[in-house]
């Protein structure tokens, strides 16, 4: 899966975010629709599609959508 | 780990006992109507049901029981062990339990008492009562679970308030050389004592003035420290780690796969963490029955409770092989692997908020 395809997942699960409205440079917590239930569905995507297990600290430690997806990679080559 | 196996015990009936005082979701004042369809969506809870003031686990729990040994022409004087799993007893002491052997009429050499476990209670509860009546040679035991949440939740905390409804169980456990072997897995990490809890009113923090200030934790998070605190994320990241490959593991050890059971009951905690857990431990949505949408988490009744309202029918015929599994506060969790025949669920018992059956 590249960045472009993860972003498309996050968008289906991110139900309120229109499609096409994210890119990899985009800040979570900045996204008008972001809440403490979006990083629920954040944990949710990323344990069950690469089953790698964030923790709260993961997601305080990353701001950018591709930060998230390189945080991602590491686990899974870790 | 802990696996055990248990010979000679079959679980003949349950019952599961509501308030009749509903609350939904949708209509939550201190959620906007935006905030509202998302929780809904992402916690799968809709609506749950409510004690009254002053109507505790022990009611409910008492109903359930009561309707149980009724429905299934049981002298009380027959049970031998009741146990009541709870978080939400009447008094911080005596134990609920001892109460309730007067209330029901049971037998004064009864062992009764109280377990202090939540949303893993009910598959740690079954293990102790047929455990005990393994090892001690009883005949009939009750198992007694369930919680009266709303009392412990600030109204004003969307990240808890919303998601638990109350309810009380009551599972007839009776001795029977043909019943098939049950098997348990059980864990405990206290390590993460504080991802849920209650601080103050127990002994290390003792209830003073103090104790009911309002803290604000987050927008729309405001509670005192007599009330739960949920920490989502925490135990988000428990549950889809540790507790599909628990279920794995027990599984492998008996030789099986998801696909040879028939159902998969699992504690009702919320939907998104619910069906990580699902897909990760290989379950289908079909094997997976759910009673989140209709009652919220009701603690240590959630598997009783979707037993009676998901599975009822099924359950009275043929014998299916069912995977339990508990996970949350402590944090505990545990799994069984039983097989029932026969089961019988009463329909779901509803109270008025006097406690009377309606």
């Amino acid at each position: 899966m590249d960045i472009n395809q993860f972003i498309e997942k996050l968008e289906i699960e991110f139900e309120e975010v229109e499609s096409g409205s994210m890119t990899p440079d985009t800040v979570f917590v900045e996204m008008k629709e972001w809440c403490s239930l979006y990083a629920l569905i954040v944990m949710a995507l990323v344990s069950t599609e690469f089953d790698i297990d964030l923790s709260g600290d993961d997601l305080l430690n990353i701001s950018t959508v591709s930060d998230l997806f390189e945080l991602i990679q590491r686990r899974k080559t870790s | 780990m802990t696996l055990a196996s248990i010979k000679g015990v079959r679980i003949r009936a349950v019952s599961v006992c509501v308030p009749q005082r509903c609350k939904r979701n949708a209509d939550d004042p201190y959620i906007s109507e935006q905030e509202r369809e998302l929780l809904i969506r992402t916690t799968g809870v809709e609506e749950r049901r409510i004690a009254a003031t002053g109507l505790t686990t022990a009611d409910l729990c008492e109903v359930a029981a009561r309707e149980l040994l009724l429905d299934q022409e049981v002298d009380p004087h027959s049970i031998d062990i009741i146990v009541l799993v709870t978080q939400s007893g009447d008094y911080t002491l005596p134990a609920s339990a001892i109460i309730l052997q007067d209330r029901l009429g049971l037998r004064q050499d009864v062992m009764a008492f109280d377990v202090g476990l939540g949303c893993s209670g009910y598959v740690y509860g079954l293990s102790i009562v047929a455990g005990l009546m393994q090892s001690m040679g009883l005949r009939r035991g009750l198992l007694l679970a369930g919680d009266v949440s709303s009392v412990s939740c600030s109204p004003t905390d969307k990240s808890a308030y919303p998601l638990f409804g109350d309810a009380g169980s009551a599972t007839l456990l009776e001795h029977d050389e043909a019943a098939a072997e049950m098997h348990f897995s059980l864990f405990s990490d206290g390590a993460g004592y504080q991802a849920i809890m209650i601080p103050d009113g127990g002994a290390r923090h003792n209830f003073s003035e103090s104790s009911l200030a309002a803290i604000s934790v987050a927008p729309g998070v405001t509670r005192n420290r007599t009330q739960l605190a949920l920490d989502g994320m925490a135990v988000f990241s428990f549950a889809t780690s540790r507790v599909p490959k628990s279920i794995i593991e027990i599984l492998n050890q008996q030789g099986l796969a998801a696909i040879n059971i028939d159902y998969f009951v699992m504690h009702q905690a919320n939907k998104i963490m619910n069906e990580a857990v699902r897909k990760k431990s290989g379950f289908s949505p079909e094997q997976t029955p759910y009673s989140l949408a209709r009652f919220g988490n009701t603690s240590s009744a959630s598997i009783p409770l979707t037993l009676v309202s998901s599975l009822a029918e099924v359950l009275l015929g043929r014998a299916v092989t069912l995977l339990l599994s508990g996970f949350g506060v402590g944090l505990s969790w545990g799994n069984a692997l039983v097989q029932v025949g026969g089961l019988r669920c009463l329909p779901l018992i509803e109270v008025d908020d006097d406690g009377r059956k309606v």
